[in-house]
């Protein structure tokens, strides 16, 4: 029983929270693959300087939170989505738009929102330095343990503060990015640009304001990932490159222009990642009296070790590449 | 009719005017300031201190020619050169150190042996159950019958490995070398790279170019996260040192020559690679694969294999960049996983690329060591600024003197490239020197 | 003054003319009709007067005001509308927001149009929910002139609305072409069943190699012995 709790805390609850993460992720990417059709390599940086913007401003005003009953990072964080969605925005106009308008090849957009990480990650780091900061400056992380009622359970269920919130925004900005995309004039919009650019034009939706809405809202959920991230661990602002391939996994894995599609991907890495790590042996403890003794005897049965956890999503990732590169959800751009 | 065809059509008209034969006078003022810079770095420096920055731009000239190729030639994009790099570095050296008689000679080796014939016989029975479909079992049951096998030789061989090679770490470090020339180490270095750009190449060279980049970049991650991690191999973070060279050390003939001895190997490695490459984009080979890189629609209908030619472009420059790793990773005498860094291995090779000419091997040669020299020059320069801006920021926000001005450095020096990579592809996408695009059928 | 005039155009993709100097009117109630054998500029004149192709010379008024080389949601919101050959609806979108997206640049009008093409279209009403990309290619057809008929445009143009459509779906294409510009909207489109075409035509352009052949009403050019021999295949 003590097992299963244990596998349910470092299986099912970081799985999730994996999970959530690369999904919020994997919808900013897929958005601007589907509107503007190339991989947008600076998003895990977008991302960190959502949660870096979170940071300055919990530092800044560390009592805010507590009036409202929140963590303050949790306070800011509308805030910092503004910013970082006004960057995306300001990104987009200074360094795609003009090639965009050159119409050059979607792996140049690529080449240049490499050069924009670069320059992301340059500027954060410079002033963040490359250790890691726990957003909780001024509140404590509080830890809710769930006794279970049952007979021989000893362990309870623990899920933390920010595991708590980082489960109620995920399913809020999934709720809120369905209404949006099936309710709304612009996410309709988007929808039909992504789907055949030229007859959005012929239809008169202005494809500037719709590559613009786009950078808002794929800004404020980088923000969203970035802090939930920073929030549940600490705030690191040397991830990018480790957050891109999960994220790009998840949303290829999610087939790729489909934010649908993004989600489950998200989920599809998070608990692979989380599985492959997970040592085994744990669960095999309570029939070690009746296991041969070269499998009892192992005392840890990861699939791979953390320090290998990034080959987790490249392995997802070749693996969806050769056997159904359009993804779970068919995705349209290969 | 086509819109595409008739833009080639007014292209090749274009390319026709424009490709005169003509004194090369922009090449040759480009190189005179180019020497000019070399001097002059000489005379502030002394000539010990340059000849190494000129073997390191040498080195960094190979790593360049085959990004140029794959990115130039082929319009793929390798986001993973420093993965390429760090193999042929591990590959030097795994040849050139000495043997390390006390692991072979103890019963480990014999069991690591064990351990990678259980592995070859594991995947042997896999690709075996692979192939079962040939015997009239069902594919699905196939499929779930090689993963299951897949997954559970995997779990057996990775327990083995790791009782062992812990047992390997605790008594011997690492299993060291093979004790070989260095050359040898270099051209197994590229051959791995090879291997490895083969592997991803076929996975992605069918798909659209941005999932090559993804795949590059994670591969390059997961083979330092290898080196890093795999102790027993490479030592890990404890780094091996000092590697051969394959010319008289500085302990024999002093800095200076050495490292010119160095420096003359790699020259003329670069012109032999040169000289090829040049013959081979002339050749009907490097006209196809240019074909296919401007329009590819054409290029399959007039019958071209174009996955083959792609992957044949590909794996070429990955060899070409695990040589030059190796030749860089032997120079430096330290192997050491987390030198390696995206931006010194990726994408300062990219700037090199993008800023020479894309496709011109002179112009990607002339990037390599142009930005090479600025990259070394200004370490002092950016640390100076630094500071600068470190008095400023105390003054006007109160900032918090940082205490590793070294990394800080690092990082303003990461913010330069990426601009340098964004002005470049906005205002100069074809480089100083382009690619002088000739009429092609 | 007509509704839409072109002078004189030159133009094509590339530097490339493929249209060498076509002139067209049309007046405000009119059906007019391109026909002309492959590679005339049928298409390509009805791309450069929608802002796809860049006119190198000559002039396209839209009631008396140039409109040539004014990007397409430019000329949605002065009134024209484009219905391409091909990839004319969104596949993932359902019939009701693809109606939606024609509209676009006059939200406020949405409710009343709907209720007016489902009026037209009255199988579209029965698949409003159902992904465009779904659809028969008549009822596509219908979807595509349905999303351009939003926006209320004073003229359409159609790029070969019957294109791969059985006899019996063109007929009633057709129809709804008459139908609509019987309400009032002008109407400019490039066919390949000819005789059908120039039969439901107020207007014929008949162009060859990027210029006009002939120019009539429908009813003379179908009575022309050369042009039936030439064109309308004897």
């Amino acid at each position: 029983m003590n097992e299963l709790v244990f596998f349910f805390n470092y299986v099912v609850v970081a799985g999730s929270v994996t999970g959530s993460i690369y999904a919020i992720g994997a919808v900013g990417v897929t958005l601007v693959f589907s509107i503007m059709r190339f991989a947008h390599f600076a998003h895990a940086d977008m991302m960190t300087f959502g949660a870096f913007t979170v940071l300055l401003l919990t530092t800044a005003f560390p009592g805010a939170g507590a009036a409202l009953g929140l963590p303050t990072a949790v306070v800011m964080l509308p805030l910092a989505m503004l910013l970082t969605a006004a960057l995306a925005v300001g990104i987009d106009k200074t360094f795609y738009k003009p090639l965009r308008a050159h119409g050059v090849k979607p792996i140049v957009m690529v080449i240049a929102s490499l050069g924009v990480t670069l320059m992301l990650q340059g500027l954060i780091r410079l002033f963040a330095g490359t250790s890691g900061e726990s957003l909780y400056v001024d509140d404590r992380k509080e830890i809710f343990r769930l006794a279970l009622p049952f007979e021989g359970a000893r362990a309870p269920i623990v899920v933390t503060e920010p595991q708590v919130i980082l489960f109620v925004l995920t399913i809020v900005c999934v709720v809120g990015l369905h209404l949006f995309l099936s309710r709304s004039r612009l996410g309709k919009a988007m929808r039909a640009m992504s789907d055949n650019p030229d007859l959005a034009r012929a239809s008169g939706i202005n494809t500037n304001l719709i590559v613009a809405v786009t950078w808002v809202i794929v800004g404020a959920l980088a923000a969203i990932a970035g802090t939930l991230l920073s929030l549940d661990v600490t705030f690191k602002p040397d991830l990018s490159f480790f957050l891109l391939l999960p994220i790009f996994a998840a949303a290829i894995v999610g087939g790729v222009g489909h934010p649908y599609g993004a989600i489950a991907g998200g989920f599809v890495v998070g608990f692979a990642e989380t599985l492959a790590v997970f040592n085994w042996s744990v669960l095999l403890r309570p029939f070690h009296d009746r296991l041969p003794e070269w499998l009892a005897s192992a005392d840890n049965l990861a699939f791979v070790g953390t320090e290998y956890k990034i080959v987790v999503p490249f392995v997802l990732l070749v693996a969806i590449l050769v056997w159904r590169p359009t993804g779970i959800f068919k995705g349209k751009v290969i | 009719m086509s819109t595409q065809q008739q833009q080639g059509q007014h292209e090749h008209r274009e390319d026709l005017v424009a490709a005169p034969s003509r004194f090369p006078l922009r090449e040759v003022v480009l190189f005179a300031i180019l020497m000019a810079a070399i001097l002059g770095v000489y005379a502030a420096m002394g000539a010990a201190y340059s000849t190494r920055m000129l073997v390191e731009a040498a080195c960094y000239a190979i790593l360049a020619l085959g990004l140029t190729i794959q990115w130039g030639y082929a319009g793929q994009f390798n986001a993973g050169v420093m993965g390429f790099v760090a193999l042929g570095g591990y590959s030097a050296m795994a040849f050139s150190m000495p043997v390390n008689s006390e692991f072979w000679a103890s019963p480990l080796s014999g069991e690591l042996g064990m351990v990678v014939l259980m592995a070859l016989g594991g995947v042997m029975v896999v690709v075996g159950a692979s192939r079962l479909h040939h015997l009239g079992v069902p594919r699905r049951l196939r499929t779930g019958l090689a993963v299951a096998l897949a997954l559970l030789f995997y779990l057996l061989v990775s327990a083995r490995l790791g009782v062992v090679t812990e047992q390997i770490e605790s008594q011997f470090g690492y299993i060291g070398g093979l004790g070989l020339p260095p050359w040898l180490g270099w051209i197994v270095g590229g051959a791995l790279a090879g291997m490895v750009g083969y592997f991803i190449g076929k996975v992605c060279l069918g798909l659209r170019s941005d999932y090559l980049a993804i795949a590059t970049l994670g591969i390059a991650e997961i083979i330092k996260a290898v080196l890093k991690n795999a102790d027993w191999l490479t030592r890990g973070t404890a780094t091996v040192s000092p590697l051969p060279w394959p010319v008289p050390g500085p302990g024999e003939v002093g800095f200076t020559l050495a490292r010119a001895l160095y420096f003359s190997v790699t020259a003329v490695m670069i012109v032999a690679i040169f000289l090829l490459l040049t013959r081979a984009y002339h050749a009907p080979w490097g006209r196809m694969i240019r074909a296919i890189r401007d329009n590819e629609i054409s290029a399959a209908a007039m019958g071209k294999d174009i996955n083959r030619r792609r992957l044949e472009i590909f794996v070429l420059g990955c060899i070409l960049m695990g040589i030059g790793g190796a030749a860089l990773g032997s120079f430096n005498g330290l192997f050491d996983p987390q030198g390696y860094l995206p931006l010194n291995h990726t994408f300062l090779v990219l700037v090199m690329v993008i800023l020479g000419g894309p496709g011109n091997n002179l112009g990607t040669i002339f990037g390599a060591f142009a930005v090479y020299i600025i990259w070394v020059m200004s370490e002092p320069l950016a640390l100076a600024v630094l500071e600068l801006a470190i008095t400023f920021g105390e003054g006007s926000f109160g900032w918090d003197a940082p205490t590793n001005l070294d990394s800080r450095a690092l990082q303003a020096r990461v913010f330069v490239i990426g601009l340098l990579i964004s002005l470049v592809l906005r205002f100069a996408p074809k480089g100083l020197l382009p690619e002088k695009v000739k009429h092609h059928g | 003054m007509p509704l839409l005039e072109a002078r004189d155009v030159y133009g094509g993709y590339g530097g490339m003319n493929i249209l060498n100097g076509v002139n067209m009117t049309l007046e405000a109630d009119q059906i007019g009709v391109i026909v002309g054998p492959n590679g005339a500029g049928k298409s390509t004149m009805l791309k450069a007067i929608f802002g796809l192709l860049v006119v190198t010379q000559g002039e396209i008024l839209l009631r008396g005001e140039p409109i040539h080389n004014l990007p397409p949601h430019r000329l949605v919101q002065q009134g024209m509308g484009f219905v391409p050959q091909e990839h004319n609806v969104f596949p993932s979108l359902t019939v009701k927001e693809n109606l939606q997206m024609g509209a676009f640049l006059k939200p406020g009008n949405v409710k009343r149009m709907l209720k007016q093409i489902y009026d037209f279209f009255p199988p579209l009403y029965d698949k409003r929910h159902q992904p465009a990309g779904e659809l028969s290619g008549g009822q596509r057809q219908m979807v595509a002139m349905g999303r351009a008929l939003m926006a209320e445009p004073s003229v359409l143009l159609l790029d070969e609305p019957t294109a791969g459509l059985s006899p019996l779906y063109m007929n009633e294409i057709f129809e709804q072409v008459k139908q609509v510009n019987a309400a009032g909207v002008g109407i400019l489109m490039v066919e390949q069943n000819a005789k059908q075409a120039l039969a439901i035509a107020d207007k014929g352009f008949v162009l060859a190699a990027g210029q006009n052949r002939f120019t009539d009403t429908g009813a003379a050019l179908l009575a022309d012995p050369e042009v039936a021999r030439s064109f309308l295949g004897g």
